[in-house]
């Protein structure tokens, strides 16, 4: 199964380009120009990471990031910063984030980083569902609750 | 260097070189000499003025106290001379009356009279009787004067008018000088004759002696003709001719003050003398009643002379002092100044390399995808993949992107604020950790470099991260600077108060003394060598501050240069970089 990707970025340029070499390179690519659609995709689909940009008009990265893992906190995310405030990527990581990018940045790295991104949630939703079943196994009338 | 130059203060050839057109403001010079004018002309000028005025108004006191003692002393005497004179007058007027006409014709018993003038009032020399036509009848005296004929002289035909006659001082038929008091009487008969006496002048000269005393002062009688009928003890002989000018007339007793012909002013009183030719004359030298008065100035005089010398000390130390203090002050403010200008410039600098940074990483970013498919197509498409040329085009656009991408990540470092970690680091350790990182560059590069720690150098409390960047940048520039071979000393001392000095001592090409001040900016390259120092010393200029420290250039062209940090051992936040945020 392909990993999902969900790109949220401006420019609408590198969208484009990283989309394209992230297919190439296997991956389930959707695309958000803003936080607002970013939220929208985030709510209607299941992304395994969502690589997104700290700076954007309208609601920029971090509030974002607060959503998504409102909604969706199994979901990881990979920051991108293309400026000075490494402040605000590391504000990111704090409020769970996997982890940041400086642009420009070498493919090969975001590659690596997303696969151990994926590596993560994965290994997360394992523990869950063995958890899940350990509670029904010891209290079968918990799938009621 | 002369007396006068370590005296001189440091302000005295100071010149504001940026003060621009505000420069007056800080010409210390002109300062100092303002203030000491004003100040020395507000103590003096009143004090001066107080002084003489009052010697004024002492002398003007002094002069009308000689005028009063001095009119005092010549009434007294003009009353003794005129009582004299009287008195002489009334016993001739007694005699007269007294006596028969036949009785002072008798020679014996006139000579008994005069004897008894003699005896009871003295100054009688000789006394004679003359009738009316001038003929002397009868005389007792030391000297033959019998049937001498007065007819014919003035003194004569003057009493026959007023009844009483005092002569001038006259030497006469006998050389000496006297003078004459004759008096008319008037016969029951109706016929009348004289009875005149003379009278040695000794006597007269003895009323005035007093005044004689002192060496300097003179007293004399002259006629109204200005003939000495006295001898003068300055002003000529008795019966010559006096050598001032004879006062005018006065009823009462007067004191002048005329310039002698030596040019000397004098002091004279006077008083006529009524019913005679007389003048009472007093003469002394106006320096000689105001001697005390000199004394007693010239005294107050070098009490004055010391006090505005000290006054003028104190107002030039004082002064001097403040306005050296204004000068330094001033200093400091200069260099906060360029303290303050500096940071800002740092700051400035900072905020357009985060914009610039910020700005150019967005379309690299862009570049580097666009660039990035085109190689993932080649090298997974059929198409293209067996085209080196267009493959290595392709590599080099993206290495070209990721050179621009480390500038931009090193201008945004530059600019950032790290979280700096505090915790306690040992210098020594610090040093020889970032030498080993180095490895064996400074071995290639034939650079010998010596850490040289004073001892007891605590442990500080700053961040590691930094300090190692700060020290390989110091080491990379030094390397730089040397080329292949030399010396890098590195000290670690720690002076009075708690901070760390750590110096950097190079011996390489050094710094020109213009570009100095510029060494810190980001991107700097001197013309005059090829120094060029890229972020690497703006960046450590940056960190220092950030760790709360300070760092200083020194230089010299072709010896070398130092480097100076000092750190604060204790952590106390970072150093103000003039940043409003």
């Amino acid at each position: 199964m392909k990993i999902r990707v969900l790109i949220v970025d401006d420019e609408e340029a590198f969208v484009q380009s990283l989309s394209e070499r992230l297919m190439i390179r296997d991956f389930h690519v959707t695309t958000s120009l803003n936080g607002e659609d970013a939220i929208r995709n985030v709510k209607g689909y299941n992304f395994d990471v969502v690589i997104l940009d700290v700076r954007m008009p309208g609601m920029d990265g971090v509030e974002v990031l607060k959503e998504i893992k409102k909604i969706k906190p199994l979901s990881e995310v990979i920051m991108l910063t293309g400026q000075a405030t490494v402040e605000s990527a590391i504000e990111g990581m704090k409020l769970g984030a996997y982890d940041f990018l400086m642009k420009p940045c070498e493919t090969e790295d975001l590659v690596t980083k997303i696969n151990k991104a994926y590596e993560k949630k994965s290994e997360h939703e394992t523990r869950i569902r063995e958890a899940k079943v350990n509670e029904i196994l010891t209290s079968p009338r918990s799938v009621l609750e | 260097m002369s007396i006068l130059g370590k005296l001189k203060p440091k302000f005295w050839d100071y010149e504001d070189v940026a003060a621009g057109p505000y420069k007056y403001l800080f010409n210390f010079r002109r300062i100092w000499r303002s203030a000491f004018l004003f100040t020395a002309g507000v103590s003096l000028i009143p004090l001066i003025l107080m002084i003489f005025a009052d010697y004024k108004i002492t002398q003007d006191a002094i002069e009308s106290e000689i005028v009063l003692r001095t009119s005092g002393l010549v009434s007294n005497i003009r009353k003794n001379i005129v009582f004299f004179l009287n008195e002489r007058k009334s016993a001739l007027d007694f005699v007269g009356r007294d006596n028969s006409f036949e009785e002072l014709n008798d020679p014996s018993r006139l000579a008994v009279i005069l004897e008894n003038l003699k005896k009871g009032f003295g100054g009688f020399s000789d006394l004679g009787i003359i009738d009316s036509f001038g003929l002397q009848r009868t005389y007792v005296g030391p000297y033959k004067l019998e049937r001498r004929n007065y007819g014919d002289q003035t003194w004569f035909k003057k009493i026959r008018d007023r009844g009483v006659y005092i002569s001038d001082v006259f030497m006469g038929f006998r050389q000496v000088p006297h003078l004459v008091v004759a008096v008319m009487h008037e016969l029951p008969d109706g016929t009348l004759y004289v009875l005149r006496g003379t009278i040695d002048i000794d006597r007269l000269k003895e009323l005035f002696s007093e005044l004689k005393k002192n060496r300097s002062s003179d007293a004399f009688i002259i006629n109204r003709n200005g003939i000495l009928q006295t001898s003068s003890s300055h002003h000529g002989k008795a019966l010559e001719k006096i050598s001032l000018p004879v006062p005018g007339y006065s009823p009462k007793t007067e004191v002048i003050e005329i310039e002698a012909p030596g040019g000397e002013p004098l002091i004279i009183g006077y008083a006529y003398i009524p019913d005679t030719q007389f003048i009472l004359m007093f003469v002394k030298q106006k320096t000689e009643f105001l001697e005390p008065w000199f004394k007693t100035r010239s005294d107050l005089n070098w009490i004055l002379v010391v006090s505005i010398t000290i006054i003028l000390l104190v107002i030039l130390g004082v002064g001097t002092h403040l306005v050296k203090k204004m000068h330094e002050a001033d200093q400091r403010r200069i260099m906060v100044l360029h303290q303050v200008e500096y940071s800002n410039k740092m700051a400035s600098i900072g905020r357009l390399a985060t914009g610039a940074a910020h700005e150019i990483n967005n379309p690299l970013a862009v570049i580097n995808e666009k660039a990035g498919l085109i190689k993932d197509m080649f090298t997974r498409g059929k198409k293209y993949a067996k085209n080196p040329k267009l493959m290595s085009l392709v590599a080099s656009i993206l290495s070209e992107v990721q050179r621009c991408g480390s500038i931009t990540k090193r201008l945004l470092n530059f600019a950032q604020h790290i979280d700096v970690n505090i915790q306690l680091i040992d210098l020594e350790k610090l040093i020889s950790d970032v030498l080993s990182l180095l490895g064996k560059e400074p071995e290639q590069r034939l650079i010998t470099v010596s850490v040289n720690v004073q001892e007891d150098i605590p442990q500080i409390e700053s961040d590691q991260g930094t300090l190692q960047q700060i020290f390989l940048n110091l080491f990379n520039y030094a390397f730089e600077g040397m080329g292949e071979g030399g010396d890098l000393k590195i000290t670690i001392k720690r002076p009075e108060g708690e901070l760390v000095l750590i110096t950097f001592t190079d011996n390489g090409h050094g710094i020109p003394r213009q570009d100095l001040d510029r060494i810190f900016d980001p991107f700097f390259s001197s013309k005059a060598k090829k120094i060029r120092t890229g972020l690497g010393l703006s960046i450590t200029y940056v960190l220092v501050l950030e760790l709360g420290g300070q760092i200083k250039v020194e230089s010299e062209l072709g010896k070398g240069t130092s480097f100076i940090i000092a750190l604060p051992i204790n952590f106390e936040g970072p150093k103000n970089r003039g940043e409003t945020s």
